[in-house]
């Protein structure tokens, strides 16, 4: 018996080994008990796991710079950060901005810079009011040398290069992944346009253009392509192409429809308008010029930034690198710091507050015990915007208890006591507010302690004093860890409190992150504020853990 | 009750009144006092004010109304931790957040006892309940038994001259409960400890005990030896209350010469000693232990009283035959005899005759 033990695995009757039989076993149970958690888990992982998720990704994503200017981006890399960057880049700015501006997407990524730079978003606005415009100037002319160039369907066919020409696809998807990334939505379908691989040779900056135009036709505005006048910004595409040394020779032996309009139309290029899209820009807005600006977009070019973490930390990128911001635009570490310290001291208060509380009542027999437990849940039954209003109306300079004290005299009229709009009015209201936190697992905890650890305390010879200290308050230490975690927490992420009773003074970070998701409308600070608030929580709670030891705290 | 209002007592209660809720009285006019060194016993059922005795001796408790004397001076207005008295309780409420050794420390440190005194003392009194090893362990991580020894070496550390147990053994087995009985009385007598000990289990009581205090309903109904106690009862509540005992109802015919004449209820007449009736025509329960029952009419005087009974079962209990016997209408009449060579076994369905020595049936009240 015991020598088989030895040799193999423990078997079961039917010879299966005992392990594998017993997990079989217990999958059925185990299945059965995930079942059971399954609502709660979905519930969990969509209320609470996603949404932490979606705003740990939000505070380092920055998409929108390479969706909205994609070519820009692109021409920007080789950019050295001196004097402004070269006119390739102005070229593609024009196309990149004209697409957006058509999607009403310019002025979302002006917000976003602005965040980085205030000026950006007028910048981008004004200008993408003006590229219609700057497109006009070189439609009119074309179209002063052949009408036809403004016709929807000459223009079809010549970028398709007629019925059985060879198409690019690759442009083709690559225009409609343009315009996904940019409207962050999925396109599917034949859009019935293919460009024509041989005319994109020969015009690539005129191809693009039509093609991205007759994808926004299909997907935004929902017509036909072949229908359509081209939009302006073809026509300096067109140029463009046509200025190009190298085009007369490959529109010579061209067949495609429109061949001849075109040859004739480059014959003629000379007496066109140039094409001087740094100039039209700088027309429009000045600021086009300006270094810093410039340095704004590249450095938010890459997909995902540091940005908003530095920023939530009082710092910035300069061309020299991360540094720390001039003193008076510095907010968000005295904020921290701040709610750290509102937050310790708040804890502490419901301790001193608590403590006696919860002794008296874990003394008392169970009726009147849960006479005074009824008291301390009973600010659980009014709104919490009740309570806090309240405060507001006990606190405030011609409150309540200004008033009793200027009557008792204690106070002079002219010298009523400020204990609103501050830290001192956030204080006491929100250790009114989070004191039942402090109570209840304390409570839970004294309630186990029997009385006799103190009567032995004082059998053995120790005086009131020494029994508490050294016998009953060891052993509700626990409670008191329970209770300044929970209360630590509520209340470093506490909103509505300091919103109303905080004044300028007594806000907390959290008053900042709802700032900034609510009314600036800056999301990815937003969530840098509040993933770094949630890694301070939980660097607490490990330093707590290393401490005092979470198996030292007890709810219930 | 020869030592009530003793001068030289160790301990007394004097008239001392207990009441929680102002009424009822749970300790009704206790008179008690005890000698150094003495190892006295309070007995009785549940709730008959044997751990509020305790803990108004100890402090946790006030009297409503007498005094409580420690030592010829009255402790009524002495807080708890200056009576100097040790104790131990029931679940042994060894601090759950110290070590072995600093609940032992504890009572030597408040006491404000120099650190090597102090671990000296810790040690002996670790070694003395045999636990020397186990000083740098937690309570929780000792069984009920070790606990238990713990909490009588915390309780005896600081040399008490008192030491107090409220049902020390209550939660341990019953080879356990042996063992710590007898260590308790070999330390306590060794020591020279005055202890007052409370149980409701009085094979307890009278194993360990130099005297014992029987309570029932706030008073005290016997205090003596525990011999004294078994074969002596005073009233029918200690008769019962301790060992097994058979009682018959009946009335008293006359009193005479230092016996009583009884008349049963079922007409039958049998002699016993009289100890609290007074008269003729009182009612009252005769008590006779079972082994003091006899069959054999040559063991028994001529003229003696005997009643007839049939016999119900025989049981055999190794050491001693047990019979349960019909006797003047009742069917739970026990009688034990030894297992000798000559002892004769009854069937059941027997009828005999039973009868016993006056002095050992004692006519009591009939409450
Ligand atoms: N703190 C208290 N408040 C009110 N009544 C109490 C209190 N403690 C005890 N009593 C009552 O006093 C009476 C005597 O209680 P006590 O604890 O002295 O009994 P006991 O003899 O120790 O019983 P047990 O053998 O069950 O421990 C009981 O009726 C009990 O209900
Ligand atoms: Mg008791």
């Amino acid at each position: 018996m015991s020598d088989t033990t030895h040799t193999g695995p423990v078997l079961a009757a039917d010879g299966t080994p005992l392990k594998r039989s017993l997990r079989r076993a217990l999958r059925a149970q185990k299945l059965r008990a995930l079942a059971l958690i399954a609502p709660l888990l979905i519930f969990v992982l969509l209320t609470f796991i996603a949404p932490i998720a979606d705003m740990l990704f939000r505070s380092v994503e920055n998409q929108i710079v390479g969706r909205t200017l994609p070519m820009t981006v692109e021409e920007l890399r080789d950019w050295d950060g001196e004097g402004t960057p070269a006119d390739s880049v102005y070229r593609a700015l024009y196309f990149d901005l004209f697409l957006a501006a058509e999607g009403k997407e310019h002025t979302k990524l002006g917000s976003r810079l602005n965040y980085e730079e205030s000026g950006i978003s007028s910048m981008f606005r004004t200008t993408g009011r003006d590229v219609d415009n700057i497109g006009k100037v070189y439609q009119k002319a074309i179209e002063k040398v052949n009408p036809a160039f403004g016709e929807g369907a000459f223009w079809y066919d010549m970028m398709s290069g007629g019925q059985g020409a060879e198409g690019n696809e690759t442009l083709l998807s690559n225009q409609i992944g343009r315009l996904e990334g940019l409207e962050s939505k999925t396109f599917k379908g034949d859009i019935g346009f293919v460009p024509g691989a041989e005319i994109y040779k020969i015009l690539p900056n005129a191809t693009r253009a039509y093609t991205a135009f007759a994808a926004f036709t299909v997907f935004m505005d929902e017509d036909v392509v072949a229908e359509e006048d081209p939009w302006e910004a073809v026509y300096p595409a067109l140029l463009l192409d046509l200025r190009e040394p190298a085009t007369m020779a490959a529109l010579a032996g061209y067949q495609g429809p429109g061949a001849q309009e075109l040859r004739d139309l480059a014959a003629q290029a000379d007496t066109l308008p140039p094409v001087d899209l740094k100039a039209a820009l700088v027309e429009s807005n000045e600021d086009w010029l300006r270094t810093e600006y410039w340095e704004v977009i590249k450095t938010y070019s890459p997909p995902y930034t540091t940005g908003y973490f530095l920023n939530a930390i009082d710092m910035e990128k300069t061309t020299d690198g991360i540094a720390l911001r001039a003193d008076d635009e510095r907010i968000y570490g005295i904020l921290f710091k701040r709610t750290m310290f509102m937050s310790m001291v708040i804890t502490f208060s419901c301790i001193a507050l608590g403590y006696p509380v919860a002794w008296i009542m874990s003394n008392l027999p169970a009726r009147s015990a849960n006479l005074l437990m009824i008291l301390v849940l009973l600010p659980f039954w009014t709104s919490l915007l009740v309570r806090t209003s309240a405060w507001k109306i006990m606190l405030q300079q011609q409150g309540v208890i200004n008033d009793v004290l200027v009557w008792l005299g204690l106070v002079a009229d002219e010298s009523r006591l400020v204990m609103i709009n501050n830290q001192f009015g956030t204080i006491v209201a929100m250790t009114h507010i989070l004191l039942p936190f402090m109570i209840l697992p304390m409570y839970s905890v004294m309630q186990t302690i029997p009385q006799t650890y103190l009567r032995a305390a004082k059998s053995l010879g120790a005086n009131n004093w020494t029994a508490f200290w050294r016998v009953y308050f060891p052993q509700s230490v626990p409670g008191i860890g329970a209770g300044s975690i929970l209360v630590f927490i509520l209340a470093i992420g506490y909103y509505i409190t300091p919103e109303i009773v905080g004044g300028t003074t007594g806000t907390f970070i959290s008053n900042r992150i709802a700032y900034h998701i609510s009314t600036s409308l800056n999301w990815g600070l937003g969530a840098a504020l509040g993933s770094i608030l949630l890694a301070v929580v939980m660097v607490l709670y490990y330093a707590y853990d290393k401490i005092v030891g979470i198996d030292n705290v007890k709810l219930g | 009750m020869a030592n009530t209002g003793n001068n030289d007592a160790f301990v007394a209660f004097e008239r001392v009144q207990k009441s929680y809720d102002g009424e009822t009285l749970v300790v009704k006019d206790l008179n008690l006092s005890l000698p150094k060194g003495e190892f006295l016993t309070m007995l009785g059922p549940s709730g008959s004010g044997k751990t509020t005795c305790l803990m108004m001796l100890a402090g946790f408790e006030t009297a409503t109304h007498g005094e409580i004397k420690l030592d010829g001076i009255s402790i009524n207005n002495i807080p708890p931790h200056k009576r100097g008295i040790g104790m131990v309780f029931q679940n042994y409420a060894l601090f759950p957040h110290m070590t072995i050794a600093e609940n032992l420390s504890f009572p030597l440190e408040v006491r404000k006892i120099g650190k090597s005194d102090r671990e000296a003392k810790v040690k002996r009194a670790l070694e003395m309940v045999e636990m020397g090893a186990f000083g740098g362990r937690r309570p929780a991580q000792l069984s009920g038994g070790q606990q238990q020894r713990v909490a009588l070496a915390r309780a005896l550390v600081f040399e008490p001259e008192l030491v107090l147990m409220d049902e020390p053994l209550g939660a341990l087995d019953k080879q356990l409960r042996e063992k710590m009985q007898f260590e308790i009385t070999h330390l306590a007598h060794e020591l020279g400890i005055t202890t007052v000990y409370v149980t409701h289990d009085q094979t307890e009581a009278l194993t360990m005990s130099d005297r014992v205090a029987v309570f029932n309903d706030g008073r005290i109904q016997q205090l003596a030896p525990p011999d004294e106690l078994y074969e002596s009862p005073q009233n029918s509540f200690v008769a019962q209350f301790i060992g097994e005992n058979n009682t018959l109802a009946g009335t008293v015919q006359e009193i005479k010469d230092g016996l009583a004449l009884v008349k049963l209820d079922n007409g039958d007449v049998i002699d016993a000693t009289p100890v609290n009736v007074e008269k003729a025509g009182d009612r009252t329960l005769i008590s006779i232990r079972p082994e003091r029952v006899e069959f054999n009419r040559d063991r028994l005087s001529p003229d003696a009283h005997t009643l007839k009974a049939e016999v119900a079962e025989f049981i055999y209990m190794g050491d001693i035959f047990r019979t349960r016997l019909k006797v003047a209408g009742r069917d739970d009449f026990i009688i034990k005899t030894r297992n000798a060579p000559d002892q004769r076994r009854l069937k059941p369905g027997e009828m005999i005759e039973i009868g016993w020595l006056a002095e050992d049936c004692r006519a009591l009240d009939a409450t």
